[in-house]
């Protein structure tokens, strides 16, 4: 296996895009992170797209090929191959792993990692449909289950079994939109209060509108090369330490335990052995935040803080930046918003320019390790990567 | 929804049947027709729940699809039946008259339907029994 390194890396505005189609939005963050990178079209050998429902959300299907036909002429001039990704909300995380381990392995040697979604093209209930496509379509969607209510189950058996607060719950999402302020592509950029969280709608309870992730368009892209040629396109590549995914039953109702996501624990736990680094060693930690309590999940599964301290935890500040890890810099999920496909790329991008050092007002000081962990569904499938500034 | 696809699954979702493993005796619900434990070793049956369990967590729903848009809000729920699976589920019942632990047990309800002319779609949902 070869060492592998991002050298490039853009992410659209994410927000309800009513001007931008689909196309329009991944075009424009392939041809961001290949300028980002300083590649030339011909370079590029192969790309990996990570969108979870064109099919629902446009009546398009067939991603791979359109966005390479549209991005810098990759198909009709180049006609290069390009492979569609789809893990649901992980979809993202997965097309950033194919790319990895096409150039590790030494098949490609330029290799982009894309994701996108346009999501504001149906109404609320197609979108609240189509995410529930992400579960088990025969014996969860058929009862009645929601994304949310899923989440929600998730949040009610945590709050039950160790005493988590819906206050404590809140304090994640005004964490996450407090960090977005600073973030020019996130959908939200306004300071929110727990009052504010825990007087907005009820979603399903115990979740509540402002505990959710929105409905979002955009586009994110990564341009991924073997570790040894990085520095003939930039001073600054980002080392790929790790990554893992791993999988865990469709069905929420089927897991060891309700309220912990054994996806991400052993895709976490890969990822470590992979780095060679434990929890400490991580500077932030961008977390799939699709609701507040599955961010409280993340932390915990991840082994950032003990199974049901993460409430605690996230009420107190240890979460915040200059806490005692940083965890979602850029707002996460909440606050940016959440085009499925997209998000996991997205992480990656923040994982880069917080790498770089070039993430203003929401800057991790001296930050040299990265993780990014995406989930799919209710927790089916999660893919983690640890990223560093250092080789 | 294409009425084959609904018919096919008819035996699980009206009237509970799952399957369980002679070898290792785990039961499943929905059926399975390879254990997860003993993989092809394992020696697969059908199995009539009795529907009897417990509700181990639940949310109520206020915001659905549009297919259960008339229900809202309504109870979803997991509930662990006695012989040892979970199940997700609807709770016929007050939003405020429920709890993590209540004992419940299956009725046989309504599910949805596919418009006016549509087909009815039928299924197990559940009741406090404590």
């Amino acid at each position: 296996m070869r060492d592998v390194a991002i050298i490039g890396a853009y992410t659209t505005v994410f927000g309800e895009l009513w001007e931008k189609s689909l196309r329009d939005t991944a075009v424009e963050a392939g041809v961001g992170a290949i300028e980002d990178a300083n590649v030339a079209g011909e370079e590029i050998d192969a790309m990996y797209v990570g969108n979870m429902s064109g099919g629902k959300f446009v009546g398009q299907e067939h991603i791979g090929a359109l966005v390479a036909d549209y991005a810098a002429g990759l198909a009709r001039e180049f006609h290069i191959p390009s492979t569609r990704v789809e893990a649901a909300c992980a979809s993202g995380g997965l097309a950033l792993r194919q790319a990895i381990m096409a150039v590790s392995s030494g098949f490609h040697d330029v290799v982009i990692a894309a994701g996108a979604e346009k999501m504001t093209d149906i109404d609320g209930t197609g979108v609240t449909d189509a995410l529930a496509a992400a579960a088990d379509r025969e014996w969860e969607g058929i009862m009645g289950a929601t994304f949310p209510g899923l989440y929600a189950m998730i949040a009610r058996y945590h709050m039950h079994k160790y005493g988590t607060t819906s206050e404590q719950l809140a304090s994640v999402a005004v964490k996450n939109h407090d960090n977005g302020v600073h973030n020019p592509i996130a959908q939200f950029r306004n300071k929110i209060t727990i009052d504010q969280v825990l007087r907005s709608s009820k979603v399903a309870d115990p979740l509540r509108l402002l505990d959710c992730s929105p409905v979002t368009d955009g586009a994110a892209a990564v341009v991924v090369v073997p570790a040894d040629i990085a520095k003939k396109y930039t001073d600054t590549p980002i080392y790929v330490k790790a990554s893992s995914q791993a999988s865990d039953t469709i069905s929420l109702d089927d897991r060891r335990d309700i309220a912990t996501l054994d996806a991400s624990v052993f895709a976490g736990k890969w990822a470590f052995e992979m780095a060679k680094l434990t929890p400490k060693d991580i500077d932030f930690v961008e977390v799939h935040d699709c609701f507040t309590i599955a961010e409280i999940c993340a932390i915990e599964d991840l082994g950032f803080f003990k199974k049901g301290d993460g409430g605690r935890a996230s009420y107190d500040g240890d979460t915040r930046i200059g806490g005692k890890i940083a965890v979602n810099p850029s707002g996460g999920l909440k606050a940016c918003g959440h085009p499925v496909g997209a998000t996991g790329i997205k992480q990656a991008c923040e994982a880069v320019y917080q790498l770089r050092g070039e993430a203003g007002k929401r800057q991790v000081p001296n930050a040299k390790y990265a993780m990014t962990h995406n989930v799919g569904g209710s927790g089916a499938t999660c893919a983690v990567h640890i990223f560093s500034n250092e080789r | 929804m294409p009425v084959p696809r609904f018919w096919r699954e008819q035996k699980g979702r009206y009237n509970l049947i799952g399957t369980y493993c002679k070898k290792c005796g785990k039961h499943f619900y929905p059926a399975r027709s390879i254990c997860p434990f003993c993989r092809r070793s394992g020696e697969i049956e059908d199995f009539q729940f009795k529907g009897k369990g417990e509700i181990v967590t639940y949310s109520v729903i206020h915001a659905s699809s549009e297919d259960f848009d008339h229900l809202t809000p309504y109870i979803l729920a997991i509930v662990k039946l006695d012989e040892g699976p979970c199940i997700t589920t609807q709770i016929v019942d007050e939003p405020t008259d429920i709890k993590i632990g209540d004992r419940v047990k299956a009725v046989f309800r309504r599910l949805g339907s596919d418009g006016k002319a549509g087909i009815i779609y039928y299924g197990t949902k559940f009741v406090i029994d404590n």
